[in-house]
């Protein structure tokens, strides 16, 4: 008998502040007012999405010292946005990405608590460690972490958090108008916590919430981060779309699971994923060609080889070829606030690389980087990337995925209006959503349920 | 700021829980169980948009509530606990229209490069309707929360100690609103150029860093959130002496105090504007607000009988910082256009009992203003600046690039 097949989670990714994000094109819109949101927001729900995702950045990116002007620049503020779109959508998961490193438990916690009740249930937290001294100039605390901390604190941080939510029950409030007992007890959301990097101790203000606590995912791809979701998160958002790449990471965070007495569907591997439309292959094809053109201007591909060669190399040509100096492997970087700097941990490797290719199919810069960089995942007629889609999930090279449109705020209708009903019809996706909160769409058990079979047992 | 008779007044509800006095959720009308639902909060600030206010605030603090200025009470026979304000603002904002938006954060334990990005997102999903009430907290308890910084017990406020512990907080406070004024003005309005020809998204150019370096922390910017609509969201604080006059004169646009009399009014308003010209501010538009705690009802005689039936509920005499008002829609008109010709521009109404005296509010003392032709008949702006009559200010880094 062959395995029942696997439903697929779906969420979108609101466009963001890298060159995926086309800016240029006639139907990109604002990035920035909440009307985008609220029609981005909107499609993810017609199309029964389970979450709508926002990723954050606490500086704006700088390269050669200036602050990158290449990309979108800005955006909001990630809890405003999610408590208003709450608002505008009555299922739909809301996912914020908040950083463990600028940000206290005590402030993090109710802000989420405070999410999950104006959504009836439907908060999630992308916990993030990132990033550097450079970002910590914004912050009073000013400091940021040794690489080698960050996921000491963030571990504590998560887990004082639960604390936090944990601290009350859930049934403390009995508002009981005859006999004036608002609160059944006192002690409601006490706690102490003492460690390494928090001591703090007191109330916590904010009763427990419709989901308990928010859905957990984490969003960083060292060994340590790997530990930490295994441990500790109901899903990661990762960048393995492809089927071999995706495949090998599965295997390898799923099979952390069980160090941590937990099953393998306690944790959802949802990877960042783009795509390209057309009614047709061959026209999904040449569409993604130009997409991509417009994604890697002369002036980007520029900027993306000084990722790696950490060298000022503006006074090359796109359209020539790569620089026969090496690149510079110096501490410093010339790129601050990027997340991709770090894809490349031997800069002489992959600049070597890079030579072989260019010269083997006598590419220019643009033409390398274009090839080389975030190429879209899946490109082709609705049913050819609805087959694609199902066929990663069922082969296990993830859970679903979280699509990243390249149009703001347009760019999920497509996918929304022609993709989701084949996926619906091959029963693969929800046609309704399952409950109300964002753990209902994703499968996950109630916190509660846990912790009563732990205070059962 | 011109308080001529003829100038209109102004008029704001600050929403906390039930309603201000300590028993409000007993009473048959309140919602008690709905407290920490979106509804319960949308239900009141639409009350609020039917009867043409200026602006609700939210309250918030880091701590549960308590009856003890120091410390938590451990009290079960009140509202406790609540929502983040800027959270419960933003979930409303895309169910009004006109109506200002104004959440309260604790500056003493957070961050404002946090804060400024929040409240420029509340100003870009209410399309120019958001403000922010700065409040600092001496509680111990609070600051345990955090772990941060430990703050002595402050037993009686006027000792030579404690004033230079509360003079310390509030000149962090006035630092704290400096960097969150800078960070809204970090991008200039037109950064944002989507100039294909070059391929440039943003004129760096017109981006700022605003390089705060105080005493009590450094923040260097640009904010990741453009510059929100309104330029700047109206800034707004509650102060009791003069230590917070100062803070209000140094950096608010709106500053609640809490006169009993005219007389009073008198002299506070006098304080602020002192403490303005002292701060080179002489001038500088300035709101200042009276706030009044208000049981309203058709006959004087109901309103002070429900007052007391609250007390006894209670079982002490409820009595806070602000007057406690007792009476009619039209005996608070009198009083209100009282304390206006002492100086105050506006009010900020706290309703004893939301359920009750919020729809009195709305139903019927705004009527009765406007019948006294002092209030407005309809919204006359779509931000909270120009209800306010205050205009859209010039860019402070913009001005100086072409100075
Ligand atoms: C797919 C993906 C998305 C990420 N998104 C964000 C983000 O939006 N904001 C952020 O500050 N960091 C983000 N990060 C960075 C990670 O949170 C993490 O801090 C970083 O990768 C370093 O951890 P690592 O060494 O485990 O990879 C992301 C990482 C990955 C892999």
């Amino acid at each position: 008998m062959s395995k029942p097949l696997k439903q697929i989670h779906l969420a979108a990714h609101f466009p963001g502040v890298n060159n995926t994000t086309v800016w240029s094109d006639p139907e990109a819109g604002s990035h920035i007012e909440f009307s985008s949101f609220a029609h981005f927001a909107r499609t993810a729900e017609r199309a029964k999405f389970d979450f709508l995702f926002l990723a954050e950045g606490l500086r704006l990116r700088e390269q050669g010292g200036k602050i990158y002007d290449l990309d979108v620049v800005g955006r909001p503020d990630t809890f405003t946005v999610l408590a208003a779109l709450a608002a505008v959508t009555e299922h739909l998961g809301l996912t914020g990405t908040i950083n463990s490193t600028f940000n206290e438990p005590y402030e993090v916690a109710r802000q989420f608590a405070s999410l999950d009740h104006l959504s009836g249930g439907r908060s999630a937290w992308n916990v993030v460690t990132s990033w550097d001294a450079f970002t910590g100039e914004n912050f009073r605390r000013g400091g940021f972490l040794p690489q080698e901390e960050r996921y000491s604190r963030a571990k504590e941080f998560l887990a004082t958090a639960g604390e936090l939510f944990d601290s009350w029950r859930g049934d403390e409030i009995l508002a009981d108008q005859a006999d004036g007992t608002f609160l059944r007890d006192a002690k409601a959301g006490s706690f102490v916590h003492s460690g390494r990097h928090f001591d703090i101790e007191g109330q916590f203000d904010v009763p427990r919430s419709p989901q308990g606590r928010p859905v957990i995912f984490q969003a960083g791809d060292s060994d340590e981060g790997r530990e930490f979701a295994a441990s500790s998160a109901d899903a990661i958002f990762s960048r393995y779309a492809t089927l071999q790449d995706g495949q090998a990471f599965y295997t390898d965070v799923k099979n952390r699971l069980a160090a941590y007495g937990r099953r393998h569907d306690q944790l959802l591997i949802l990877p960042a994923a783009t795509f390209v439309l057309g009614d047709t292959d061959a026209e999904a094809e040449e569409l993604a060609k130009e997409v991509r053109r417009q994604q890697v201007s002369g002036a980007t591909a520029i900027k993306h080889l000084e990722f790696v060669w950490n060298r000022d190399l503006s006074s090359y040509d796109p359209d020539g070829s790569l620089p026969d100096v090496d690149p510079d492997v110096g501490e410093d970087h010339i790129a601050r606030g990027r997340a991709q700097v770090r894809m490349y941990r031997d800069p002489l490797a992959t600049a070597r690389e890079w030579r072989e290719l260019a010269a083997a199919n006598n590419w220019s810069i643009r033409d390398l980087i274009i090839e080389t960089g975030n190429r879209q995942s899946f490109i082709g007629s609705p049913a050819t990337v609805a087959k694609t889609i199902n066929d990663f999930v069922q082969a296990d090279a993830s859970d679903g995925f979280i699509l990243v449109p390249h149009i703001t705020p347009g760019g999920l209708d497509g996918f929304a209006d022609k993709v989701v009903p084949l996926l619906q019809e091959q029963g693969v996706f929800r046609t309704e959503y399952e409950g109300p909160t964002l753990r209902d769409h994703l499968g996950l058990a109630h916190p509660d349920d846990a912790r009563d079979e732990r205070v059962a047992s | 700021m011109s308080t001529t008779p003829s100038s209109p007044l102004h008029l704001a509800v600050a929403l906390d829980g039930t309603g201000w006095h300590p028993a409000s959720w007993r009473d048959p009308v309140a919602r008690p169980r709905d407290l920490f639902t979106a509804g319960y909060w949308a239900d009141l600030v639409a009350e609020a948009e039917r009867g043409l206010l200026d602006f609700v605030t939210f309250e918030d603090g880091l701590g549960l509530q308590s009856t003890h200025r120091l410390q938590p009470d451990g009290r079960t026979d009140q509202v406790r606990g609540r929502l983040d304000a800027v959270l419960l603002a933003a979930r409303i904002a895309p169910l009004t229209r006109h109506i200002g938006l104004v959440p309260t954060t604790v500056v003493t334990h957070t961050e404002p490069f946090h804060i400024s990005k929040a409240i420029a997102t509340l100003d870009y999903v209410s399309t120019g309707r958001a403000g922010l009430r700065v409040r600092v907290t001496a509680r111990p308890n609070e600051a345990a929360h955090f772990g941060r910084r430990t703050i002595p017990r402050l037993d009686d406020y006027e000792s030579p100690a404690a004033r230079e512990v509360l003079t310390g907080l509030f000149d962090e406070a006035a630092d704290y609103v400096e960097v969150v004024r800078r960070l809204w003005d970090s991008w200039e309005d037109d950064a944002e150029i989507r100039d294909t020809a070059t391929g440039r998204f943003i004129d760096r150019d017109k981006l700022h860093y605003i390089d705060f370096e105080g005493r009590h922390f450094n923040v260097k910017g640009p904010s990741i959130t453009p510059r929100p609509p309104q330029g700047q969201p109206l800034v707004s604080a509650l102060a009791h002496r003069t230590v917070a006059y100062r803070l209000v004169a140094r950096q608010a646009d709106i500053g609640y105090v809490t006169p009993h009399d005219p007389g009073e009014a008198h002299s506070i308003v006098a304080e602020i504007r002192a403490e303005q010209e002292a701060a080179g501010r002489a001038g500088r538009p300035l709101h200042i607000f009276g706030d009044l705690v208000v049981f309203l009802d058709d006959d004087p005689a109901a309103a002070t009988a429900r007052r007391e039936r609250l007390d006894a509920l209670a079982g002490y005499p409820y009595a806070g910082d602000a007057r406690v008002f007792t009476g009619t829609p039209a005996q608070l008109a009198d009083l209100l256009q009282e304390l206006r010709s002492a100086g105050l521009s506006g009010f900020r109404l706290r309703p004893a009992v939301l359920g009750h005296d919020l729809p009195a509010i709305t139903r019927e003392l705004v009527p009765e203003l406007q019948r006294r032709g002092v209030f407005r008949r309809a919204y006359e702006a779509d931000t909270l600046r120009g209800l306010l009559g205050l205009a859209r200010p010039a860019n402070r880094y913009a001005a100086t690039a072409t100075a």
